[in-house]
């Protein structure tokens, strides 16, 4: 088994702490994770990417993830320049934070997915230096469309990075958009 | 000229439009505006203006919406908006 | 247990493990995350250390020339332009013969500024008289810090320990990384002895004073002599290490399918898992790929590759490091240790991944069939992988 997933998001958005908290979660059931962030001379703000790996072994590989099979956008202001499907196999999935009435890509061979994270996470108050983070209402929709880490995995591994309410919230925000996540 | 080292010649926007790293966009309330140019002062970016008619404008094509502006503006003519 | 970890963390675990009582801690991307992660162990009381904020890489590693002069264990880390500024302090620290070890994330040097994963940093430093060894993930990375100590303390060696290990290909990637016993690490890794000497107000001497030429040779042969005999320390520590904690890293060398190998890609730190790959998928082709990882760059294991390569037709040496004017410096490593070979194998030199271009499971399969097909040619040509060709008409 091997999966591969590439995160889309702007440079402060908590994107590279997406990718660490899903290998986190695979941990949690000993399974094998790699989180690959990539670093150029983005700012705050700047679209941005990260990458994880995963298998039931360890593996050495260290390369950048090219061939995805799933594409997590954070932001869906950036399919506005930038090609997001880029390498993605061709039979793999797309999830994008947005209202369910969202109506781009549409026409996307890529089977895709849409949850509303940033309502999620307003609701939940998940704030930091004014942005709304979404990040790991993100990753209950990715726990549900990856179908291999459990959802309490997922939990556990938030909770043991962010102790207290912080945690609490931020699990909260997972387990809704892990009911809420749908295919659009 | 063939390059034998990287030079950046004066340009602008050599990183490209910038304004797409926004989250948050500063509008200026001209009717409050004093014109004492400190937001222009303070922008790393040098998007503040004086348009010909002597109102102060962004360059959204660059402002990164970073908010230094409006936290500088001493007469608060500066808030920060929502992009969408 | 295992921890999910970046290199840069594992490093800072390995030193927090290794009871260090001194760090020297100045910034530099790609490194800050292992002093920050110090600094964070300090705070919380977890680590018992005199953490210093110096103002350059020079300061950085003076002061651990002093505290590990009066007995301190001390740890430092650094990477590309920081490295190279601290490199006067480099060669005192290692012919004052101090046990002191430090992280290396390597990084290519500007100008222009570029972050991105590189060896020249620390291979420009092979000279300094350093004993120096790079890791493959971030697990090495960890245990690599507390076999350092082991090491560089060891009477037989007093000698200090870079630990290398891949900007961000390592330092800023996460993976599960299994957190060794204190009891255990504290049995192989007692605390630090006073032996030969340690600077001591009751006790007045100094040291690092003038030399005259009838000395200073002979004070040089033993430096080099304490270097190149560290082997035999670096490969008791690993056995060691394996009968404790269950993982080799093989010593001097980690060498993958060699033993009835044709071609051998030889490679330096986290790349080497992709080659590992690559070698996995041409053995099913029915080509015998094999790979060799130089894992101690000194004192450079020349015997021991000479003898692993001698029966391998074609070696392809892949350099992510550059000295212009000459090569690859791998390359020339390893082919003055195969020199003295009657008969030598095909050796043809690779310059890849410069300033964090990636390289991968593709590009070891083309360097593999590259080579395969250079030597049916007799061409030795050095190889500038994938170099953009619009890039330089432009």
């Amino acid at each position: 088994m091997l999966y591969e997933i590439r995160f889309h998001g702007r440079g402060g958005q908590g994107v590279v702490t997406a990718a660490e908290l899903l290998v986190k979660a695979a941990n949690v059931e000993g399974k094998w994770g790699q989180s690959i962030p990539f670093f150029g001379a983005e700012r705050r703000g700047a679209p941005i990417t990260a990458s994880a790996r995963f298998s039931d072994a360890k593996l050495s590989i260290h390369s950048q993830v090219y061939n995805p099979d799933l594409v997590v956008v954070l932001d869906k202001k950036i399919l506005d320049f930038m090609n997001v499907t880029q390498g993605l196999k061709r039979e793999g999935s797309i999830l994008i934070n947005s209202p369910s009435h969202f109506s781009v890509m549409k026409d996307s061979a890529y089977k895709t997915w849409l949850v509303n994270a940033t309502k999620i996470a307003e609701e939940l108050g998940l704030k930091m230096a004014g942005w709304t983070i979404v990040n790991t209402a993100m990753l209950g929709g990715v726990i549900r469309i990856f179908n291999w880490i459990r959802l309490s995995s997922l939990i556990e591994a938030i909770k043991s990075n962010w102790v207290g309410q912080v945690g609490e919230l931020n699990a909260k925000a997972a387990e809704r958009a892990f009911e809420e996540v749908q295919i659009a | 000229m063939k390059k034998i080292t990287v030079i950046s010649e004066p340009a602008e926007g050599v990183a490209g439009k910038t304004g797409s790293w926004r989250l948050k966009r500063p509008v200026i309330d001209n009717a409050r505006c004093i014109r004492c140019l400190i937001c222009w002062i303070y922008c790393p970016d040098d998007t503040i203006s004086i348009k010909e008619d002597g109102s102060v404008s962004v360059d959204y094509d660059y402002c990164k919406g970073c908010g230094i502006c409006a936290q500088e503006c001493p007469v608060k003519a500066i808030t920060m908006m929502e992009e969408e | 247990m295992l921890k999910v970890l970046s290199g840069n963390h594992s490093a800072a675990f390995g030193a927090l493990l290794s009871r260090i009582n001194f760090v020297a801690a100045y910034p530099i991307t790609p490194q800050t995350q292992i002093i920050e992660k110090l600094a964070e162990f300090v705070d919380n009381g977890v680590l018992n250390a005199k953490y210093v904020r110096v103002e350059s890489e020079h300061s950085a590693m003076a002061a651990c020339v002093g505290a590990s002069s009066v007995g301190a264990r001390a740890f430092t880390a650094s990477s590309s332009h920081g490295l190279i500024y601290m490199a006067e302090m480099a060669f005192w620290a290692s012919a004052s013969r101090l046990p002191i070890v430090m992280a290396i994330s390597c990084r290519a040097l500007g100008p222009p500024w570029n972050i991105g994963n590189e060896h020249t940093d620390i291979l420009a430093l092979r000279d300094s008289g350093w004993i120096q060894i790079f890791a493959e993930s971030n697990q090495e990375v960890l245990d690599t810090v507390i076999q350092a100590y082991r090491i560089a303390e060891d009477e037989r060696v007093l000698l200090p320990v870079m630990v290398g290990l891949d900007a961000f290909t390592l330092s800023h990637t996460s993976e599960p990384v299994e957190l060794p016993n204190q009891e255990t690490v504290d049995h192989f890794l007692p605390p630090r002895s006073d032996k030969p000497y340690l600077l001591s107000p009751e006790n007045p001497f100094t040291f690092g004073n003038m030399s005259n030429p009838t000395e200073h040779m002979e004070l040089r042969f033993m430096h080099h002599t304490a270097l190149r005999d560290a082997k035999n320390v670096i490969l008791e520590a690993d056995k060691e290490w394996e009968s404790l904690f269950g993982r080799s890293y093989g010593g001097l060398l980690d060498e993958f399918m060699c033993k009835d190998a044709e071609v051998v890609i030889v490679v330096i730190g986290a790349s080497s898992g992709d080659a590992k790959e690559a070698a996995v998928v041409l053995r099913k082709e029915g080509i015998k790929a094999g790979v060799l990882r130089i894992r101690v760059i000194r004192p450079f294991p020349s015997e021991e590759v000479r003898n692993l390569l001698s029966r391998v037709k074609a070696v392809a040496v892949v350099d992510r490091d550059l000295s212009p004017g000459s090569g690859g410096i791998l390359v020339s490593e390893v082919k003055s240790a195969l020199y003295n070979l009657r008969c030598r194998p095909f050796v043809k030199g690779y310059i890849v991944g410069l300033g964090g271009r990636d390289v991968t499971v593709g590009d070891y399969l083309a360097i593999f069939r590259r080579t395969l097909k250079s030597y049916e040619e007799g061409d030795v040509q050095e190889d500038w992988f994938n170099l953009n060709l619009e890039v330089l008409e432009k």
